[in-house]
């Protein structure tokens, strides 16, 4: 890529403060994303880990304004490269997507053009943002195919989506969103849908962009080995509240909050066959519903009193790891509990 | 509680004898446009396997590597092209045996889309009694079948029977297709990614769920998958598919320890390990399955192989058994592991430890 290497900074490239995103659609609003504040260094990995109905995809497209405007409530701060997003002109917000910042989509099949062809859909990206002429766009669009490791990437130019395979579509997208030298890249479940073999390389892709180009990246996942694979610092998220965050080792290793390590306790790979996997209980909540206090109460084990009444607050066990949970700081030095069986 | 459910199964086998005996099944596509003797997807591809009675087969592989087709091949949901099986020592459609009516009520099918499998008009118990219903049940005890099925696998029948599928969430639905699948009362199911799109912690609760109902009701299973972890957690034996065809097959606790074939290597080193500190910095194969229709010559895997001689491409490796242990054989079809094939490190035995 030929973007300059974004200099040291102290900034961060987004922060969110307090965001809400609330979907009116006729009966009670759904309050998808319910006070999220986060903060992304640059060229730092954060993963947001959530469950379906978590408000983790939601809070990936309010960070580019990509929420149906007339159904959407956003309230809060969005703020990305020091500009409000929530109060940019469409002009400016038009240049901050794809410029600044941009996104890669689970299923590349829905988020590509199927009309056009590969090289045309990037060589189109690279224009409307940088000018210069077709060649120079069409030639960019070779190097970014070559960069994220397309074989024989100048057949590929010419050919449209239908005609690549899943891991190549995926690597065809990411090109994409990286044409114009984004400094924050939203990547929504990108590997979900990738055989493990597939995913694997475009996990390692995406850590080597990190490193050349220094580009901060949020990764979505709801697979916790995806995200021990990439992230500096994991956000978990539930009915629409980070429950904890931290770094990669210090939650995956020593998690404060019980969802969290209820959803460690009910990894397959950690039971021996056929035994009995410690599940957590129960569904997620309602999110038109939502209870007053902590929303994980009604599945967690060591809910009391004091937690339906409220929402916990932070506790902080240091500077970077804190969870909102008010009996973590008591279990905070206890090993792993074991979850309730069901079945 | 099963005493519905459970019918005495007929097993007049014995139980030595495989429940399910699958002899060199193929299935080629004809791709449209390219004329009688056009291009062929060869999505299953001379495949042989046996099981046991209440054994769990895992069957793990790529999207395209021809899993889900095989499913469906055994179901007769679709003619295969060639092979013929076995259930419980009789043929299956053939002109002695049992007929297909009479194979889908000891064998039920369990699909990944939990929505799409069943009936958005039905309550979920209507959909449950629709099977009992057609083996000749009336209304009132088909009914009765099904709200026992709904306990079964946890659900309340009161609670949930009237519901439509659209009111329940997907772990719940996929509860409703296992409840379906056993009212019939059958000997085996086949689960053809059943987990794969819930959540974490829903999947956790289902797989709880088989493995209880597994126990209870002597089940044999079929899972099939592409999430390795789930299948070593649930399977006895595995087999690994790659392009139509078996590559390798095993005790699933030989075949996690020390696989044989490099395929299976690869797909057991791509797993994202749970461990920040130790996250896999090369890349254990390159590459995608190529296209099957354009099918490499001699071993499928050979392009993405970093152990391909000149002998993997010239011919086609068959299965060879490596010295059972434990009584269960462990199998793969590749030349290392065959001493006489001519392959450098064949009979060498090619140690876990080479690779990682």
């Amino acid at each position: 890529m030929t973007g300059p290497k974004s200099p040291p900074n102290a900034d961060p490239i987004a922060r969110l403060e307090d965001l809400t995103v609330q979907f009116t659609a006729g009966g009670p609003p759904v309050r998808a994303v319910n006070g999220v504040s986060l903060s992304l260094a640059q060229s730092e990995i954060l993963c947001i880990i959530g469950e379906s109905g978590s408000g983790k995809s939601v809070t990936l497209r309010a960070l580019m304004r990509l929420l149906p405007e007339r159904r959407t409530k956003l309230t809060g701060k969005i703020e990305i490269d020091g500009q409000n997003v929530l109060s940019l002109t469409p002009r400016a917000l038009r240049n901050l997507r794809g410029g600044v910042v941009s996104m890669v989509f689970q299923e590349p099949m829905t988020a590509l053009d199927p009309v056009y062809t590969v090289g045309a859909q990037i060589a189109e990206t690279v224009r409307r943002h940088k000018g210069g002429t077709a060649q120079a766009a069409r030639a960019r669009a070779l190097e970014l195919l070559e960069l994220v490791g397309v074989p024989s990437a100048k057949r590929r130019l010419d050919a449209y989506p239908h005609e690549l395979s899943g891991g190549l579509r995926q690597r065809a997208m990411i090109a994409l969103a990286l044409s114009c030298g984004p400094r924050l890249l939203l990547a929504d479940e990108p590997t979900t849908a990738l055989d493990a073999t597939v995913q694997i390389q475009v996990l390692l892709l995406l850590r080597r962009l990190r490193d050349e180009f220094g580009m901060a990246i949020i990764f979505v996942t709801h697979d916790l080995g995806v995200a021990a694979q990439i992230a500096d610092r994991i956000a978990v998220m539930y009915a629409g509240r980070i429950v904890e965050e931290g770094p990669v080792a210090e939650v995956l290793g020593n998690p404060l909050h019980p969802y969290t390590r209820g959803l460690l306790a009910s990894d397959v790979d950690s039971v021996p066959a056929g035994e009995p996997i410690a599940a957590i209980a129960g569904a997620p909540p309602d999110l038109r519903a939502l209870p007053p206090g902590c929303s994980f109460a009604p599945r967690c084990h060591l809910a009391v009193d004091a937690c339906v009444e409220a929402v916990p607050g932070i506790w902080r066990r240091d500077e970077h790891h804190m969870a909102r949970c008010i009996r973590a700081e008591a279990r905070a030095e206890l090993p792993h509990e074991e979850g309730v069986y069901d079945a | 509680m099963s005493s519905i459910l459970a019918q005495p199964p007929s097993d007049f086998e014995g139980p030595l004898l495989p429940l399910l005996l699958v002899r060199d099944l193929k299935k080629h596509f004809l791709l449209r446009g390219s004329g009688k003797l056009g291009a062929r997807v060869h999505a299953v591809d001379g495949v042989s396997f046996s099981i046991a009675k209440g054994e769990t087969l895992g069957i793990v592989g790529e999207s395209g590597c021809g899993k889900s087709t095989l499913a469906r091949l055994l179901m007769h949901l679709m003619p295969c092209d060639e092979g013929d099986f076995t259930f419980d020592g009789e043929a299956v459609n053939g002109a002695q045996g049992i007929g297909v009516a009479s194979l889908r009520r000891q064998m039920q099918m369990v699909f990944q889309d939990s929505s799409a499998s069943l009936n958005p008009r039905l309550p979920v118990q209507d959909s449950i009694a629709f099977g009992p219903r057609m083996q000749g049940k009336g209304r009132r005890e088909a009914l009765t079948v099904a709200r026992e099925a709904l306990r079964q696998v946890n659900l309340d029948p009161d609670l949930v029977g009237g519901r439509f599928p659209h009111e329940l969430s997907g772990g719940q639905k996929q509860r409703v297709n296992i409840a379906r699948a056993l009212a019939i009362g059958p000997r085996m199911v086949i689960l053809d990614e059943a987990v794969s799109a819930l959540d974490k912690s829903v999947q956790a609760q289902v797989l709880n769920l088989l493995v209880r109902l597994r126990a209870e009701l002597g089940l044999a299973f079929l899972f099939i998958s592409h999430d390795l972890s789930v299948v070593r957690y649930i399977s006895h034996r595995v087999l690994v598919m790659y392009l139509g065809q078996v590559v390798e097959v095993g005790p699933a606790s030989a075949l996690f320890a020390a696989p044989l074939h490099p395929y299976t290597r690869a797909l057991l080193a791509s797993r994202p390990s749970m461990d920040p500190a130790r996250r896999i910095e090369s890349l254990p194969v390159t590459g995608e399955p190529p296209n099957p229709v354009d099918l490499p010559p001699g071993c499928r895997f050979a392009p993405r192989c970093r152990f391909a001689e000149a002998v993997c491409t010239a011919k086609m490796p068959m299965l060879v058994t490596r010295p059972p242990d434990e009584g269960l054989r462990h199998e793969a079809a590749c030349f290392i592991h065959d001493p006489e094939s001519g392959h450098s490190l064949a009979g060498t035995g090619l140690s876990w430890e080479t690779l990682t």
